[in-house]
């Protein structure tokens, strides 16, 4: 790692003024950020630790809805009661070390193309709030590892509508733990939503499945419905024809509304 | 900087760089080698030990995230000269070979036990899976960890 300086503010509001909007970094678990230092892949001139942030950790139902703070890491997530399938969605990540520390804002600011958390955060349609403002999940995730956070913008918590039913589904890949491709589904009121992670640059919705959905929210109704390959991933873990072959599997496989892997 | 935390239930002072690894203060800081750096990039969990009872891997933590905290490393886990019981379950068992990944899989078992209520293989599996060990096939390991959870109860 080439050298940074260390920086622990006491309140979010210490910690944004503390950000330059160039070369210093928040740090909050550190999970990705430590591992992409060590590669020398970012030269920050200082790391901003949010992890403490006392508006960023807890959690609470207000208004219809679970709000995460962003420093949460995902062991804490994976306990939570509230829905089900995003408890189970945490508690895959990973391994228990990397649940231990790695937190919800740090997932979502990374912005991997990989990330299960962006599936949780999409397919239930939550708001991403900042230290400025409320962003939509749908307007969030801009391409890979890119989002529309703005330099220096603060991930405080995530606001998670309460769905009538949800379920996630992926499979992981064997030695990095992360979706080869992961699909989230569920009912809320305002409507159906399916997610999908790992299959390409970043997140996106399946439009025809969710219509498709509209009327029988069951595997059956998915029948014959499929994903082109060509806007999908093609790395060595599988090919792109592969990924657009899991997708429709993993979206019944969700509607079994468990977390399958 | 400075960062002051308890170290194994003692408080302890240093003196690092912003970028020293909380596993690199460990070893050439306190001299405690217990914790073994096997591959440096999060991935084989030999490095394992607790923040605030909490197993994380000490290759991807700052020191200067520990700070004002409370670490425990596998030096911290025995009484004296008397095994803690799942050091004991391990040693029963056969539980290890070479001893490279042991207390990485101490550490986590230690976990697993204070959050597992019973001794579901399947669940001490995938809580083991940020822990490779190349020499035991994993069997006895698990059945040390699902010992001391039946113990427990
Ligand atoms: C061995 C291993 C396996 C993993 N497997 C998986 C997996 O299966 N699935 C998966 O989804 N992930 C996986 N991860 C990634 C893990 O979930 C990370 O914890 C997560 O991506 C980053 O969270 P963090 O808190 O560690 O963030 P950090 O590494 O601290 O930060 C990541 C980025 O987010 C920024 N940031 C952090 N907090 C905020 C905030 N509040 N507001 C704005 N920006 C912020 C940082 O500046 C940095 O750019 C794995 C990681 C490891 C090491
Ligand atoms: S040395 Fe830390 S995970 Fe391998
Ligand atoms: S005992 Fe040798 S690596 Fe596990």
């Amino acid at each position: 790692m080439f050298p940074f300086d260390y920086l622990r503010p006491q309140s979010a509001a210490e910690a944004v003024a503390a950000h330059d909007g160039g070369e210093r970094r928040y740090l909050a678990g550190g999970q990705s950020l430590l591992a992409a230092l060590k590669l020398r892949l970012a030269q920050p001139s200082a790391l901003i630790d949010v992890a403490r942030l006392p508006e960023l950790t807890g959690t609470r139902v207000e208004d219809g809805r679970l709000v995460v703070g962003a420093a949460v890491p995902h062991a804490g997530m994976a306990a939570l009661p509230h829905i089900p399938a995003l408890a189970l969605l945490s508690g895959s990540i990973g391994d228990l070390q990397v649940r231990n520390m790695g937190t919800l804002g740090g997932a979502l600011a990374n912005a991997d193309p990989a990330s299960d958390h962006a599936a949780g955060v999409l397919g239930l349609g939550a708001e991403i709030r900042t230290d400025r403002r409320t962003i939509a999940a749908d307007d969030f995730f801009l391409g890979m590892f890119e989002t529309a956070l703005e330099p220096g913008e603060l991930i405080v918590a995530v606001g998670y509508p309460l769905p009538r039913r949800a379920g996630y589904a992926k499979v992981r890949n064997p030695a990095s733990g992360y979706p080869v491709a992961g699909v989230f589904v569920a009912e809320t009121d305002s409507g159906i939503r399916v997610a999908v992670t790992g299959a390409a640059a970043c997140p996106f919705r399946l439009t025809e499945f969710e219509m498709a959905l509209e009327g029988d929210f069951s595997p059956a109704a998915l029948e014959g419905l499929g994903v082109p390959p060509d806007a999908l991933n093609r790395d060595l873990h599988a090919s792109a024809e592969y990924r657009a072959a899991l997708i429709p599997v993993l979206a019944r496989r969700a509607l079994g509304l468990g977390g399958g892997s | 900087m400075r960062v002051a935390f308890t170290l194994n239930g003692k408080p302890v002072e240093a003196k690092v760089e912003p970028r020293t690894l909380l596993a690199t203060l460990l070893r050439e800081g306190f001299g405690l080698t217990g914790t073994h750096v096997g591959c440096d990039t999060g991935q084989c969990g030999a490095c394992t030990v607790h923040l605030d009872g909490r197993a994380v891997k000490s290759c991807l933590v700052l020191a200067a995230q520990a700070d004002g905290r409370s670490v425990l490393t596998i030096e911290g886990v025995a009484d004296g000269e008397v095994l803690h019981p799942l050091q004991a379950a391990f040693r029963d068992r056969h539980a290890l070979q070479c001893g490279f990944c042991t207390p990485g899989m101490v550490m986590s078992g230690l976990d697993l036990v204070a959050r597992l209520d019973s001794p579901d293989e399947a669940a001490i599996r995938h809580g083991l899976d940020g822990n490779l060990c190349r020499c035991t096939g994993y069997r006895p390991i698990v059945e040390a960890i699902a010992h001391c959870i039946r113990e427990k109860g």
